[in-house]
């Protein structure tokens, strides 16, 4: 039955393109160079970690031979991680992924700390403290993360008289949510039809913005009820996506239909979903990606990778973690895979960020989206990325009883305010 | 008279001969003795361990808890979904268990007579059971798309309304229905009709002669002389209906159950409590909930079947 979810999930963490083959294993023992050993790196979906780049390793470190497994989607990267979290037969050096890296942090003493020297200021502030326990261990080293641009269709702008150019594009979203839901009356104003897919995706780029959003940072406490914050967004939400939005549910079949049919103009970008949109409307032509996000910077998705304490070869792990997370590695990953790097340096390259997107098939992401600045619209989204959002225990489970209130507006089933008061029910059951 | 001679015996045994019947009184019990042992590893020993883990605060990571007694039983018969999902399992169990074995039983009929092509007819029925469930769920909730699928189009074009497949509760528990009965009513057509093939063809004969109509010959011949598979079949269904989750849980992209948890069944909230909160205690509970009802049910079940199947069968018992 995971199967099946296999294919949204992969949308889901985004990393798309295409997969490489499975972890080999080279067991050549050349042994030249310290004790001989195996280790192994768990990964999902695709981290851009080919072959040829782990060999690379092994060609300088001829002790040490790398092997991958790659699980089909996160979710079941993630159950396996806790249910070997404690008992032991993790990798060496597991992936996870920043939707349950909450969870990981309240076993963050099962896990080794890999701050060091060596790696301080290598990744954005905020990826490294969202990994960072109360003791000040790091957890995890940064590998990708999702700064969010807006992809635009210009054919619909252009219909609707809006400016179809990318800089102007940007110029003209430049703003808050409420500018962002004024445009979009313009738009139907001009004849146009849905500005966004659904309620559910816009509130979610909201929501990322606020600091502290269901939980108290400090006692853990869920406040999601009493935080006048959400409630707003969802009001605000709600009222906007009655005659803006498509009402199409991300992930669902419906809205891959929609995507591939153009059925809305706007769509909230993080870099991943490149390859999802280019994968759902092969055939169109005039997606752009405008560099602008309404109230500020976004993020979402992005993963780590971690070295769990019962390991065997704990410091040789550590070597390969910090290795793969380099900046020159990343950049590999990104030509291979398309996972946008969270390293300063790998950022600051913006030759090599455009490269990478210029490269792999035809049509590549530049030639897609009509441009071969990608690299800088990205880079200038991710250096927007100010807030790193409190996750503590309970902020999925209150996430998804939220996404689910605004899914019941969004289908017409229930009106906002008897939505909202289920919600708020439903989260007081929670503790 | 006869007991003495036998008693000798026994005394005068030699070591091999005690062997030898040693050999025949136990040899059976040897035999069957590796499924039971397989049973009591994989089968008693986690029912045993689940009913330990349901008193607990378990940690997985951690694999340890904290003793609680039956808060998670209270815990789980006080919460909202837990109703709604039993609500959404007994209706899906309904629409899908009901026509299915109905239908089954007259596809089954049908076949059972002569026909051409007799493999061929009875080969088609089975095909659908060999479709992976994934892939029948994949298909099916394409097909029960609120906006693009292929039903509401087709009743687009006949200028009916759409149907809100993933919003109202009836109509997603049908979609649901509509894929577990693909699946399973060839199924059950066979073994209906295996055991169809099995009755005697004099007794449709005599019946014949007697001038009972076809119709009389299905219920007063056919349907008492299938009894014992047709409780099988029930029984079967009944289990295999209140653990439903491959369906319900593929029928849409994040497989929780809907928005307003319209199509949550037990076994999905027992997954999503265990996985995706991983809360394995109150998983734990519901596991034992989830067996207790049903045990229950299908003792209900066998019971009302025996007994309808029965009074049909007034005239001809066998």
């Amino acid at each position: 039955m995971v199967a099946g979810t296999a294919a949204f999930a992969i949308a889901l963490t985004g990393c798309g393109g295409s997969s490489s083959p499975e972890g080999s294993s080279s067991a050549d023992g050349d042994t030249t160079g310290g004790e001989p050993v195996t280790l192994t790196v768990a990964t999902f979906n695709d981290f851009g970690y080919t072959d040829a780049l782990l060999q690379e390793y092994m060609d300088a470190n001829p002790n040490v031979t790398v092997v991958q497994n790659i699980a089909a989607t996160s979710n079941d990267a993630r159950t396996n991680y806790f249910a070997k979290l404690g008992a032991g037969g993790l990798a060496d050096v597991e992936a996870i992924e920043v939707d349950w890296l909450p969870e990981v942090m309240q076993y963050a003493d099962l896990v080794e700390d890999l701050s060091s020297a060596d790696v301080e200021g290598r990744w954005l502030d905020w990826k490294t403290e969202a990994a960072t326990d109360p003791d000040g261990r790091l957890i995890g080293y940064g590998t990708d993360i999702g700064p969010e641009a807006i992809c635009y269709d210009a054919a619909k702008f252009e219909a609707a008289g809006l400016p179809t150019d990318p800089a102007e594009v940007a110029s003209l979203l430049e703003g808050d949510w409420a500018h962002y839901f004024e445009v979009g009356e313009q738009y139907q104003a001009g004849g146009g039809g849905a500005w966004f897919e659904s309620a559910n995706a816009t509130y979610q780029g909201m929501i990322n913005q606020v600091a502290a959003a269901y939980e108290d940072p400090d006692t853990g406490e869920i406040i999601a009820t009493d935080n006048a914050e959400v409630k707003d967004l969802f009001m605000q939400v709600t009222e906007a996506a009655g005659d803006l939005s498509a009402h199409l549910p991300q992930w669902s079949d419906d809205w891959f239909a929609g995507l591939a049919q153009s059925e809305f103009a706007t769509l909230l970008c993080p870099g991943w979903m490149l390859g999802v949109v280019q994968g759902a409307a092969p055939d169109t032509t005039t997606w752009n990606v405008a560099d602008v996000f309404p109230g500020g910077g976004g993020n979402w998705g992005g993963s780590y990778l971690t070295v769990p304490s019962s390991g065997e070869n704990l410091e040789e792990a550590k070597k390969l973690a910090a290795w793969l997370t380099a900046p020159e590695q990343q950049l590999k990953a990104l030509a291979a895979a398309g996972t946008f790097p969270s390293q300063t340096d790998a950022l600051a390259d913006l030759d090599a960020i455009n490269a990478a997107f210029a490269s792999g098939d035809s049509p590549t992401k530049a030639e897609y989206f009509n441009t071969d600045s990608l690299g800088d619209i990205f880079s200038s989204r991710a250096d927007a990325v100010s807030v790193a959002p409190f996750k503590g225990e309970f902020y999925f489970q209150v996430n998804d009883i939220i996404q689910n209130a605004l899914t019941r507006v969004e289908d017409g089933s229930q009106d906002a305010t008897t939505s909202w008061d289920q919600a708020v029910a439903e989260i007081s059951a929670l503790g | 008279m006869t007991t003495t001679p036998v008693r000798r015996e026994t005394r005068s045994l030699t070591a091999r001969q005690r062997l030898g019947r040693l050999d025949v009184k136990l040899s059976p019990y040897l035999y069957i003795a590796p499924f039971f042992i397989v049973f009591g590893i994989v089968g008693i020993f986690p029912i045993l361990y689940t009913a330990y883990i349901s008193l607990q605060d378990w940690d997985l990571v951690r694999n340890t808890g904290e003793y609680i007694g039956f808060e998670h039983f209270t815990w789980v018969l006080q919460d909202r979904e837990f109703w709604i999902a039993l609500r959404n399992t007994f209706s899906i169990f309904l629409l899908s268990s009901v026509p299915q074995i109905l239908v089954a039983t007259f596809i089954a009929y049908q076949l059972d007579h002569n026909l051409r092509a007799k493999t061929f007819w009875r080969m088609g029925v089975l095909l659908p059971y060999v479709v992976a469930p994934v892939a029948v769920a994949l298909i099916f909730s394409n097909m029960f798309g609120d906006k693009y699928g292929l039903v509401n189009t087709v009743l687009n074009d006949l200028g009916l309304n759409s149907i809100l497949w993933h919003t109202d509760v009836i109509p997603s528990h049908i979609a649901i229905a509509t894929m577990v009965n693909f699946r399973w009513t060839g199924y059950n057509a066979l073994i209906l009709l295996a055991a169809m093939q099995a009755i005697p063809r004099d007794l449709y004969e005599a019946a014949a002669i007697d001038g009972a109509s076809s119709l009389r010959r299905f219920f007063s011949v056919t349907v008492p002389q299938i009894r014992p598979t047709l409780i099988f079949v029930i029984l079967t269904s009944t289990i295999g209906g209140l653990q439903i989750f491959d369906e319900p849980r593929m029928y849409d992209q994040t497989g929780t159950g809907g928005a307003n948890k319209q199509w949550l069944t037990l076994t999905m909230y027992l997954y999503n409590t265990g996985w995706g909160k991983f809360d394995f205690g109150r998983a734990a509970a519901i596991a034992w909930i989830l067996f207790l009802i049903i045990v229950a049910f299908s003792l209900i079940n066998f019971f009302i079947t025996r007994r309808l199947v029965a009074d049909d069968a007034s005239g001809g018992k066998r």
